[in-house]
């Protein structure tokens, strides 16, 4: 039986060190928030007003006109017109506008009828504003598909509003950053404690305690989930006092704030035992961490990257933690959110399942 | 009574037999050491005793228990010291003992089992900072918490300063006199022969010899030798000269002794040699010669088995 006494002796032992050897509490805590002072300043020039969004609307119809209304009808974007005839990314080309958006002819055909049609997207990669037109448009393009399930039975729900806020740099980058930080530090700490606790034979020592691998395991769980919540306050402590950041808070926050580390605890400790060496487990772990750590949505929206780079980002854990993030803390999409929280929870558990069961206190 | 029981004890690593069909007993109070160079099979054979590893065959019994079937529970009655004990780097001493007496749910004065190993003085020092002796004196006190029965320490002294290895002993005898009942290995012969109620010499997995220090010098030793300090030449020398059962190792020349008589001879025939010789000297046998004849080597600090003609001393040095 797990004793709450022997987990609570360990993490008593095991927040000593980690205090004390200063390495992990600042990369842990300090690192993320330089990580916001540095990307904040970078970023926090383009915020003047409503940004300007060419749109052709190839098709004419009532959805295409009710597209073009939200994505007018927000203080993030305002629309203007480009005629059909005109070639529309010649046309930005021309007009030196980096945001455009197309809507094809068919789209209130398909869309009425069900059918999966795409609006364009025209951006300019180098433009800071091109993330939260993609962030927008997608918004107004899922609000209309909720919308078009109901439609037939409520008429008139039309007119709703979209989250009548501009989303700014800061806004994204907070939730990544919380992300990135419940990514690092447990994934790092793990897969160097457990490869240097089996090379040192350490992980032999305990097991002639009455100390069991769950408890082990458990008392780093709790410990990388307070320090994710310490860290979870200080960023949006910070991204809301030194750059205006505009989050939500909502009890939705804190599942993910338990079962990133729970995830990520167990993910390291898989790695450390795996590996045959303290160097090649390094290696795994910075393998499995730097793809997340740029590419699920840390430093910037996954909207933002090529098509194929997003199709990675849906395999990566840490996309789910962080878009869960974003919709609770930006979005206030609480059903979104639920759905990115249980795919966390089926993968922590496999995860922990795993790592225990991986988990060598001794050789045979 | 047996605190522990060996029988045709077998682990074999892929092709080699690190411990080959061993047979041993340990009785409660006695300090009982396995003795051998390295790789001859002792961590094997203590951490199958220790439920760490599994045997591939044989009998054994740790208090009565099958250590690897019943390790969790059995742990709480026994003290050992890995090989090599570490611990967490920032942790002190006192800390250390704090959390292994939460863990097994005993309440200590941590203070008193630190006094108890003589590391009270560094009871506030970080593990990392602490020197080679005053950890292995940890890795004591750590054993000590739950009170055990049965203490194994897996080569307690190794790496070890002399001063520093003195002190460990001092300490294990404290825990003998107090009545524990403490495996250990080594490869320090004198440390086996200074500690141990009883002594099993252990090479290439096997236990060639076992009993007393005394009874195995009894049993494999040589009687009376006759001792200068010489080359191998004037060994060959001796030996064609008077035909006795000469032998040199690190630098000295042994003649075995029948009677007086030969002791007269040998003196005489290493006087006629005309070689350099000196520090006569006789003396009985020892552990180690015991160990050096059955193992074929006296062993070198690290460890590891060196043979009679691996080194010789230049007879120019033992000359000076």
């Amino acid at each position: 039986m797990a004793s709450l006494r022997r987990v609570l002796a360990d993490l008593k032992v095991f927040v000593r060190g980690y205090t004390r050897s200063k390495i992990g509490l600042f990369f842990s805590l300090v690192f993320p928030i330089i990580l916001i002072l540095l990307f904040g300043a970078i970023f926090s020039g383009g915020n003047g007003g409503p940004i300007k969004v060419y749109v052709q609307n190839q098709d004419g119809g009532t959805a295409s006109i009710q597209f073009v209304k939200l994505l007018n009808n927000n203080s993030t974007t305002t629309v203007t017109l480009v005629d059909k005839a005109q070639d529309l990314s010649q046309y930005l080309l021309a007009h030196s506008a980096d945001q455009g958006v197309l809507i094809p002819q068919n789209f209130t055909q398909d869309f009425r009828n069900g059918q999966l049609v795409n609006v364009t997207v025209f951006s300019n990669p180098a433009d800071t504003s091109s993330p939260i037109v993609f962030e927008t448009v997608s918004a107004v393009v899922s609000q209309m598909n909720l919308q078009g399930a109901t439609v037939l039975y409520h008429a008139g729900v039309l007119e709703q509003n979209i989250k009548s806020q501009s989303y700014k740099y800061i806004d994204f980058l907070i939730p990544g950053l919380i992300g990135f930080s419940v990514l690092t530090s447990p994934m790092f700490s793990l897969v160097n404690i457990s490869s240097e606790y089996k090379k040192t034979k350490l992980f032999k020592q305990l097991s002639l305690t009455p100390l069991t691998k769950t408890e082990w395991l458990t008392s780093k769980i709790i410990w990388y989930v307070v320090l994710g919540i310490i860290s979870f306050f200080l960023m949006t402590q910070i991204g809301v006092a030194l750059f205006g950041a505009h989050l939500d808070y909502a009890f939705m926050i804190i599942p993910f704030l338990v079962i990133g580390p729970l995830f990520f605890v167990s993910l390291g400790m898989l790695v450390g035992m795996v590996s045959k060496s303290v160097e090649s487990a390094a290696v795994v772990g910075n393998l499995i961490t730097f793809p997340m750590m740029f590419l699920s949505g840390t430093f910037f929206p996954v909207t933002q990257m090529p098509m194929y780079l997003q199709n990675v980002a849906h395999v990566l854990p840490l996309f789910y933690l962080i878009d869960g993030l974003n919709q609770v803390m930006i979005f206030s999409n609480l059903g979104q959110a639920l759905f990115d929280l249980e795919l966390m929870i089926v993968l922590s558990a496999i995860a922990f399942v795993f790592a225990v069961a991986l988990f060598k206190w001794r050789e045979d | 009574m047996s605190a522990i029981e060996v029988s045709t004890l077998e682990k074999s690593y892929g092709q080699l037999k690190a411990v080959d069909g061993i047979s041993f007993s340990v009785l409660k109070g006695e300090v009982f050491s396995l003795l051998g160079p390295n790789g001859a099979g002792k961590t094997t054979t203590i951490e199958i005793l220790e439920g760490l590893r599994q045997r591939d065959g044989g009998q054994i019994s740790v208090l009565g228990a099958d250590p690897w079937k019943k390790g969790y529970q059995l742990h709480r009655k026994l003290g050992i010291i890995p090989q090599g004990f570490t611990f967490f780097p920032k942790a002190t001493p006192r800390e250390a003992v704090t959390y292994y007496s939460t863990l097994f749910g005993v309440k200590n004065d941590p203070d008193a089992i630190l006094r108890k190993v003589i590391l009270d003085d560094a009871s506030s020092i970080y593990f990392e900072n602490l020197s080679g002796g005053q950890k292995q004196k940890l890795g004591l006190a750590l054993a000590l918490v739950n009170n055990p029965e049965l203490l194994f320490l897996d080569e307690p002294t190794t790496g070890l300063d002399p001063q520093a290895r003195r002190n460990m002993w001092d300490v294990i005898r404290g825990l003998e006199k107090e009545g524990h009942t403490i495996m250990l290995t080594t490869h320090y012969l004198e440390e086996a022969e200074v500690l141990s109620d009883r002594v099993a010499i252990m090479n290439h997995g096997r236990i060639i010899t076992d009993g007393t220090p005394a009874e195995i010098i009894e049993k494999h030793g040589s009687g009376e030798r006759l001792e200068v300090r010489g080359d191998e030449k004037l060994a060959d020398y001796v030996r064609e000269k008077t035909g006795f059962d000469v032998t040199y190792h690190n630098g000295f020349v042994s003649v075995r002794l029948r009677d007086k008589r030969d002791a007269v001879i040998a003196l005489s025939s290493i006087d006629q040699s005309g070689l350099p010789w000196k520090d006569l000297k006789t003396r009985h046998d020892s552990l180690e010669d015991i160990f050096v004849k059955l193992v074929g080597g006296s062993i070198e600090e690290g460890g590891t088995i060196k043979k009679p003609s691996d080194k010789s001393e230049p007879i120019a040095r033992a000359n000076n």
